[in-house]
């Protein structure tokens, strides 16, 4: 299909709707506002449904009961939302209920700004809610690849019985890029007779019982050992990323998702200085490609890694804990939503080799 | 032929049921205890009952059985 | 008595309860349908998100007065305000039971509980809520009614409601209610009789019973 203009967040609401979701509740809150918006107009159009919540909580809280009955369901919001939906989350998570949640990071913390942001890491990969749980965490770094990361992330909140971040900051989410939606990816609808969809005494189906309450330690601790299995199995199965010129790097950059793309434009600034710098992008955040990072920043050629973030230093832990101390890993980033620019990363760089 | 029954292991002898009772049919056992260690409720005065069925919809244990 | 009418009904098959949090916590344990665990007072939302994926089935919550009247409000007044086609249980015992005694939005002026140990005092905290009052001035509210467990013609009218809520659903008419006042011997310190006749002696003359709305 033809490539067509698009704006970030509707193209993640059209790819949404593609892959099979029919049920989107969601609240508003800047700079995340076209998903609603767009869910409300096209949802109806395909036999789906759109409510707007009275807040992100009970916005979180429809996608629960929705799921619990079956559904492909979403819901977005921007950072302090996603803050209000962290019980839903972890009740989710522990319900074993697949949803997808889609984060557009703004300014924070507290009300902070709608710029463009990284500042959520921490909540959406250590956990925002209480609990022992993961979601799996998506982080795109252009709009043509959050479309594709749709029908995946569907797939595999529905295979997992998992819910699932999509990651993402408000320059993802309203900017334009060309957008081809035939990259969706495979859809593969499944049967669920776990959930809630009527139950006749007797019948095949077992009842339904949607749930994350078990006030007995040892039934807690089936669910919980039950849930660490699946993680475990998501941590060797799903790691995603992308490495960028690694191979025989002096340096390695370390981003996700808007950030990625200053770091890319870096490594052709510093390649016509003559320095060899290379760049991994996780596109799991979590389950996080440990493996993958170490790999490229333990080579001999590399002196030191970077990582570079819109946030006062979240994702550097992660690498650090990759690297395990075999080799420096310096951090240039702030807290709030200043964007660095290519030429003071690759500046940054100089300084380093200089040092 | 009316027929009251309670089902004993369920009561908590919260006495609700002697209490909704307008013709003495019931009463809390003085004699024995159920598994659960409570004084359960008891069929006194069987002849009485008008299978109002009062008892039954107070029970908060829905313990109580009324066959006409 | 919900199982009962929902029986009667016949509506078994295709009906989902929801549980809160709070002394119905179990609640998925007694019955045996389709069953929901939800976070505390976000009942309402979770039934809306399951009728809005399965509209020709039915669904209801179970709640107290600590879920539903003072964490899961916005919850309920914007499932009434939408019209969701749900039936809410609502257990009035002017307290909140399973935490152990504490005052609810519902405990009465004067009510001693483990957080308003001299008597709730109105200054300090208002005066108790009104639930079904409030939820009667929603357009989306399609029955609302207060009942009492107290007496036997109480029981037989309460149970006579949660029919009608929930003939509201199957109707499509838009949102039902049945508020209930019941006991809590326990927090209350009184024996299960007392509490029983403390329903008709104080809790009644603020909580008036009756139809509230019936579209």
């Amino acid at each position: 299909m033809a490539k067509k203009l698009m704006k970030g967040c509707e193209a993640i609401a059209e790819a949404a709707i593609q892959a099979g979701c029919r049920y989107f509740f969601g609240y508003p809150i800047t700079p995340q506002n076209d998903i609603p918006e767009y869910m409300s107009l096209r949802l109806p159009q395909v036999g789906g449904c759109f409510l707007q919540a009275e807040s992100e909580l009970a916005a979180i809280n429809m996608v629960y009961g929705a799921a619990g009955a079956g559904a492909r369901v979403m819901t977005s919001s921007s950072s302090p939302g996603i803050s209000l939906k962290q019980e839903g989350i972890s009740t989710a998570a522990a319900a074993e209920l697949p949803c997808v949640v889609v984060n557009m990071m703004r300014g924070g913390p507290g009300l902070g700004n709608i710029q463009a942001s990284q500042g959520d890491y921490f909540q959406a990969t250590k956990g925002g809610g209480h609990g022992d749980y993961h979601v799996i965490v998506y982080a795109p770094s252009s709009i043509q690849e959050a479309v594709g990361m749709m029908a995946k992330a569907f797939d595999v909140a529905d295979e997992y019985r998992i819910p699932v971040m999509i990651l993402a900051d408000g320059l993802i989410g309203q900017m334009m890029e060309p957008v081809d939606m035939d990259q969706v990816g495979e859809v593969h609808l499944r049967e669920k007779p776990w959930a809630a969809t009527g139950y006749v005494p007797g019948g095949k189906k077992p009842r339904a019982v949607i749930n994350s309450l078990y006030i007995e330690t040892e039934d807690l601790d089936v669910l919980v050992s039950r849930l660490e299995a699946r993680y475990e199995v998501i941590r060797q199965k799903e790691p995603m990323i992308e490495t960028y010129k690694t191979e025989g790097a002096e340096y390695i950059l370390c981003a996700y998702g808007t950030v990625a793309r200053v770091c890319k434009a870096a490594v052709r600034i510093l390649e016509e200085k003559g320095v060899k710098v290379g760049l991994v992008r996780p596109i799991t955040l979590w389950p996080f490609p440990y493996d993958k990072v170490r790999e490229a920043i333990a080579q001999e050629s590399v002196k030191e890694a970077l990582t570079v973030e819109v946030s006062s230093g979240q994702m550097v832990e992660d690498i650090r804990l990759a690297v395990n101390g075999i080799k420096p890993v310096q951090f240039m980033g702030k807290g709030g939503s200043r964007i660095p620019s290519a030429e003071e990363i690759a500046e940054r760089i100089m300084e380093m080799r200089r040092a | 032929m009316i027929k009251v029954t309670i089902y004993e292991d369920w009561c908590k002898g919260c006495g609700l049921c002697v209490r909704a009772c307008p013709k003495g049919v019931l009463a809390l056992s003085t004699s024995h205890l159920n598994k659960k260690g409570y004084y359960p409720a008891e069929v006194v005065n069987q002849d009485a009952c008008i299978a109002c069925t009062a008892c039954a919809r107070t029970c908060p244990d829905v313990a109580i059985e009324i066959e006409k | 008595m919900v199982a009962e009418v929902i029986e009667e009904l016949g509506i078994r098959e295709k009906t989902a309860g929801i549980a809160p949090v709070g002394c119905a916590v179990f609640a998925y344990n007694y019955f045996d349908i389709d069953m929901y665990e939800a976070a505390h007072g976000r009942a309402p939302a979770v039934a809306t998100g399951y009728k809005r994926v399965q509209p020709d089935h039915y669904i209801f919550t179970y709640q107290g007065d600590g879920d539903l009247a003072s964490i899961g409000t916005a919850e309920i007044v914007q499932a009434a305000h939408r019209g969701e086609k749900i039936t809410t249980i609502f257990i009035n015992n002017a307290i909140y039971g399973m935490t152990g005694g504490q005052m609810a939005p519902t405990t009465l002026v004067g009510q001693k509980t483990t957080t308003s140990p001299l008597g709730r005092d109105k200054e300090h905290c208002g005066e108790p809520i009104r639930m079904a009052e409030m939820l009667a001035t929603i357009s989306g509210s399609a029955f609302i009614a207060r009942c009492a467990l107290n007496t036997t013609p109480n029981l037989i009218k309460t149970k006579q409601a949660i029919k009608k809520a929930f003939e509201t659903q199957i109707a499509r008419k838009g949102f039902s209610m049945v508020e209930i006042l019941s006991p809590c011997p326990t927090n209350w310190g009184k024996s299960p009789a007392e509490a029983m006749d403390w329903i008709g002696e104080a809790m009644i003359p603020y909580y008036p019973l009756g139809v509230f709305k019936e579209v």
